[in-house]
């Protein structure tokens, strides 16, 4: 279809009512931007699109039960507005909502599995719990791409137990 | 080593001699890190800034993580200065752009830099010439540890190293590996990277990363999955699946050129080194784009008496900040691009 103005391929398809009545437009994108105001963005970039569509969805959603956190008082639509969080103890506060983004950043993916520090700097408290959990973790994974089910339900509940085993993490700031 | 010493010379990365050098420029890795106890940048006091500033500036200075390192602090460093390091790619435009405490320690030949205060607390980064990311890792991962054991970093069994942006939290790894691909993108196929990158959720960027364009050729690829991936398999998809590829595929890209269409080829080639040698006034656009297909023509042979190294200096020592500490002074406009021509031309041993 022709954008109705110029000689274009109309990508913008317009239905107003105006007085009970219904009027269609179709026009190109120059010009929906120059006679409607209209800003079209047909290049958006997919994950552009997924990542605002989260955003977008858990603000919603997470609005009124959150509030700030209690380190730092960064709020989850300032958050939103940056994309950068405020503290070490946002990722505990927000974890409900950081975690379908996370997914979207990273391929599904909820949980490190990478290098973990061997000690904790200064106050020399050792790592080893994060470890095995760690490890498990690579484990559960492997299970579960070897369609290994049964194996995998030992894995989490493993993981369950180590987690809540040892002291909660967040870091001991 | 002063801040000075760096404008006459490239850096040990740039010396176009690592695997793959006719291609892949360098390879880059990043570890992003904060300091436990403190918060993020985005919500620190101008006092806290200072002490984690201090802090960790102290802790670098006192670790071994090379034999002479150079701290710069950027808050009081001239703006020219700034630029130089980023034309250098030892720290980001944000980095030199921002206000504040911050600052950044080059080591190493200039293989080391770790800004401070840039987005996280610290941003350790190792960049080595050619494909070598197994021994980037290496580096990175010793001044790592060797950071851990004075620092705490922020980090949750679950999320793994905190960071300010959750892109990047989990192992905080950027691999990004500079590409070199005049054969593809004369061809008309470079849409093919773009789309193996797709398909493999990498980043494609320009000569200085996010934001920037890609100039020269140049395309810098790297991840952008943090999480759920340990750093061992990060780095060999890049290795194994995704660098080889496109190697590949700018290699017989070349050979077709070379091939079937050589005088097309060596038209571009001599334009380029016709105009590099007798230009009086040029841009650091033009420059780019014709260094470009000189180097290109240097690695198949249509020219033999310069070598990749001076390609590879030129692209670094043509930039508007290095231009100016050569010359002793700030250059605009046709001063500017008199002056890039000159050293041009001497380089390319012409007068």
């Amino acid at each position: 279809m022709k954008c109705q103005n110029c000689n274009n391929t109309a990508t913008v398809h317009l239905t107003e009512i105006k007085g009970g009545k219904k009027i269609e437009k179709h026009l190109c994108e120059q010009c929906a931007a120059q006679n409607e105001g209209l800003a079209v963005k047909s290049h958006t970039p997919i994950n552009e699109l997924l990542t605002n569509f989260v955003l977008a969805h858990s603000g919603m959603t997470t609005k009124e039960q959150a509030g700030q956190c209690d380190a730092c008082g960064m709020s989850w639509s300032e958050f939103r507005q940056t994309g950068l969080l405020g503290c070490e103890h946002d990722y505990a506060q927000y974890e409900k909502d950081l975690t379908p983004l996370l997914q979207r950043a990273h391929e599904g993916a909820t949980h490190h599995i990478g290098k973990v520090p061997t000690r904790r700097g200064a106050s020399g408290v050792p790592m080893k719990r994060q470890i095995d959990v760690s490890k498990l973790r690579k484990e559960l994974a492997r299970a579960v791409e070897s369609e290994d089910y049964e194996r995998a339900a030992k894995l989490r509940d493993q993981i369950r137990v180590a987690e809540n085993g040892g002291n909660s993490a967040g870091g001991n700031a | 080593m002063k801040l000075s010493d760096l404008t006459t010379r490239a850096g040990e990365w740039l010396r176009g001699i690592g695997p793959m050098s006719e291609i892949v420029i360098s390879s880059r890795m990043r570890l992003a890190r904060n300091l436990a106890g403190y918060r993020f940048l985005t919500k620190m006091s101008r006092h806290q800034r200072q002490q984690v500033e201090g802090r960790v500036r102290e802790t670098i200075l006192s670790s071994n993580i090379s034999p002479q390192t150079l701290y710069v602090d950027l808050e009081n460093a001239p703006d020219v200065d700034r630029q130089l390091l980023v034309e250098r790619h030892l720290i980001s435009k944000q980095h030199a752009a921002s206000e504040g405490a911050r600052g950044v320690a080059i080591g190493d030949g200039e293989s080391v830099s770790i800004m401070v205060n840039e987005e996280d607390h610290l941003r350790i980064q190792v960049l080595r010439s050619g494909l070598q990311l197994e021994e980037a890792w290496e580096q990175i991962n010793g001044i790592d540890d060797s950071l851990e054991g004075k620092l705490d970093f922020a980090f949750h069994s679950r999320f793994g190293y905190l960071t300010a942006c959750p892109t990047n939290v989990g192992t905080g790894i950027r691999v990004s590996v500079m590409l070199h691909l005049p054969a593809l993108k004369l061809t008309g196929e470079i849409e093919k990277v773009f789309r193996a990158a797709k398909d493999m959720r990498l980043a494609v960027r320009g000569l200085y990363g996010e934001g920037t364009e890609a100039t020269g050729d140049f395309y810098q690829i790297s991840n952008q999955t943090t999480l759920g991936k340990t750093e061992d398999e990060i780095i060999s998809d890049f290795k194994h699946q995704v660098i080889p590829k496109i190697i590949d595929y700018e290699h017989h890209a070349r050979k077709t050129l070379l091939n079937d269409r050589t005088t097309a080829l060596d038209d571009k080639v001599y334009r380029a080194l016709g105009l590099l040698r007798t230009a009086r006034l040029i841009s650091s656009e033009e420059t780019l784009f014709l260094l470009s297909h000189l180097r290109m023509g240097v690695h198949l042979g249509r020219v033999k008496d310069i070598d990749l190294r001076t390609i590879n200096e030129l692209f670094l020592l043509t930039q508007p900040s290095h231009l100016a500490k050569l010359i002793g002074r700030k250059l605009e406009g046709d001063q500017r691009r008199a002056a890039r021509a000159e050293f041009i031309r001497q380089r390319l041993n012409v007068n």
